[in-house]
């Protein structure tokens, strides 16, 4: 293990709860809904099965100034969005010719998406197929790239120590982070700003989703759609957003008073090997990962208070998970399943769920898990339902699984 | 366009182009100004700019022709030539 402690002294997000940190935990606290009926005209033309989401509470484009808007795929926007949120946050101004707030070249990124920009790969081919070559822009390329948030937050906040993408599917935000907790531990920088961010409610991908009959068909009844571990789920809800922490080496954050909101302890990274989608049967590769994660903060399974999981609503995945869940923790663990109320952020869910990880410490609270209305008895765990759980926590895990069998957990300690 | 468009004319659409483009103030867009070096512009939104002052103007403005579009004057003097 080693020696070097890294603290998270920023935080920003863009939800379907809130356009921020504070609106979107609020929400999130009291168990608030974020799933909502799509209007979208697609949805009818293509007669989809599923015709819910949970789309930003707040409109990028009514953020951003114009002309930034468009030249930035909307999961750029989201990225950037939360970017300046978490760096204000962690009390830095933007970097100007005469005011570069750090040192650049100890400044990294590291976000993670799971497609990137489909919205401009799919919007920019209508074009070229109705008004022909002329008619693309000529920023298609970099609007789609699954690099380009990540990229752009690196320009905007001129961090020279490498700006990282990982593409792990649903796991893209978790695993940035624990790419960025490496980067610092390795002494490649000294902070990292990290999370995740996808922006993909497009005709394609709900028509991949709903193919592939993971999506909720709840559609009468948009409130109640996503229900982790609850006996009447019957598969998740496609949302949006990003999250990101500013990271930073613990005696870098203490020189300069930041103010710090808990201690990035470990993470575990793992993978399945075992099918393209489906979970391993027995769990190994998450059983894996927590351990891991624990192995490395040095502490032992009894020392984790809370899980946020990574229980999108699906019948298998939340059985699977719960059941690596007390083997690899123990049945003590206080869990909450956030994609209740903001649905699944797929790239952008690790990094979002990281944060009410970390502020479920900073604050003693634990989110409550909306509609959890009955358990379903094979999940053998205490998820908070009803009120939100006021506890002392000194650890917690945060779960990211995504398609392809990766498997990511995220420790992190009170400061 | 019925009528070819005045100097004034194509200086005003330029304006209103590259405000919509990279939201310069129509103001800013004279005759004397760099793209590149007084308004800040990029190669990329270059391209753009193009393609609307063609659709605006009906002109073709080809890549080597664009390349030395330096200023704004260059622009409209183009234009006013070819439209």
């Amino acid at each position: 293990m080693s020696n070097v402690d890294v603290v998270v002294t920023g935080l920003g997000a863009t939800t379907p709860l809130g356009g921020d940190v504070s609106s979107t935990w609020d929400a999130l606290v009291a168990g608030r809904n974020g799933v909502r009926t799509l209007e979208m005209d697609w949805l009818e033309r293509f007669d989809m099965p599923s015709r819910i989401g949970a789309p930003l509470a707040v409109e990028p484009t009514d953020v951003l100034p114009r002309v930034q808007a468009r030249r930035l795929d909307r999961c750029e926007q989201i990225a950037v969005i939360a970017a300046r949120e978490a760096w204000a946050d962690a009390g830095f101004a933007i970097p100007t010719d005469d005011d570069e707030p750090v040192d650049p070249d100890r400044l990294g990124v590291s976000i993670g998406t799971g497609i990137g920009g489909p919205l401009t790969m799919l919007g920019m081919d209508d074009i070229l197929e109705r008004d022909g070559l002329r008619k693309v822009s000529p920023l298609t390329v970099p609007m789609l790239m699954p690099n380009g948030p990540a990229a752009h937050v690196g320009i905007e906040l001129r961090a020279r120590a490498g700006v990282h993408t990982t593409a792990s599917a649903c796991a893209s935000g978790a695993e940035a982070i624990a790419n960025a907790y490496q980067m610092i531990q390795n002494g490649r920088a000294d902070i990292v700003v990290a999370g995740g961010a996808e922006a993909c409610i497009a005709p394609i991908t709900v028509a991949g989703f709903c193919q592939s009959r993971t999506l909720s068909t709840r559609n009468d009844e948009p409130d109640r759609a996503s229900r982790p571990f609850d006996v009447d789920r019957d598969g998740f809800v496609l949302g949006e957003g990003a999250g990101i922490l500013v990271l930073e080496r613990a005696d870098h954050a203490a020189a300069r008073g930041a103010r710090v909101y808990a201690r990035l302890s470990g993470y575990g990274i793992t993978s399945d090997a075992h099918h393209i989608t489906g979970n391993h049967p027995e769990g190994i590769g998450q059983i894996k990962a927590m351990r891991n994660a624990v192995a490395l903060a040095g502490l032992t399974a009894t020392d984790i208070g809370h899980v946020n999981a990574h229980a999108t609503s699906t019948v298998v995945g939340d059985i699977g998970e719960a059941a690596a869940i007390r083997k690899a923790i123990g049945d003590h663990v206080v869990v909450t399943a956030p994609k209740a109320s903001i649905g699944h952020l797929v790239g952008g869910a690790g990094a979002v769920e990281s944060i009410a990880t970390l502020l479920a410490i900073y604050y003693g609270t634990i989110p409550v898990t909306r509609n959890l209305e009955n358990l379903d008895p094979k999940v053998g765990l205490d998820v908070v339902t009803g009120e939100p759980r006021k506890v002392d926590l000194s650890a917690a895990i945060n779960n990211s699984f995504g398609f392809g069998g990766h498997n990511v957990a995220v420790l992190f300690t009170a400061a | 366009m019925s009528e070819k468009p005045s100097e004034a004319e194509i200086l005003e659409g330029l304006g209103e182009i590259v405000e919509e483009v990279a939201g310069v103030a129509p103001d800013d867009v004279t005759a004397d100004k760099s793209f590149v070096d007084d308004l800040d512009i990029d190669s990329l939104s270059m391209v753009e700019i193009a393609v609307q002052a063609e659709d605006r103007f009906g002109v073709k403005i080809p890549d080597d022709e664009l390349a030395n579009l330096k200023t704004v004057g260059d622009a409209v003097n183009y234009v006013a030539k070819h439209v």
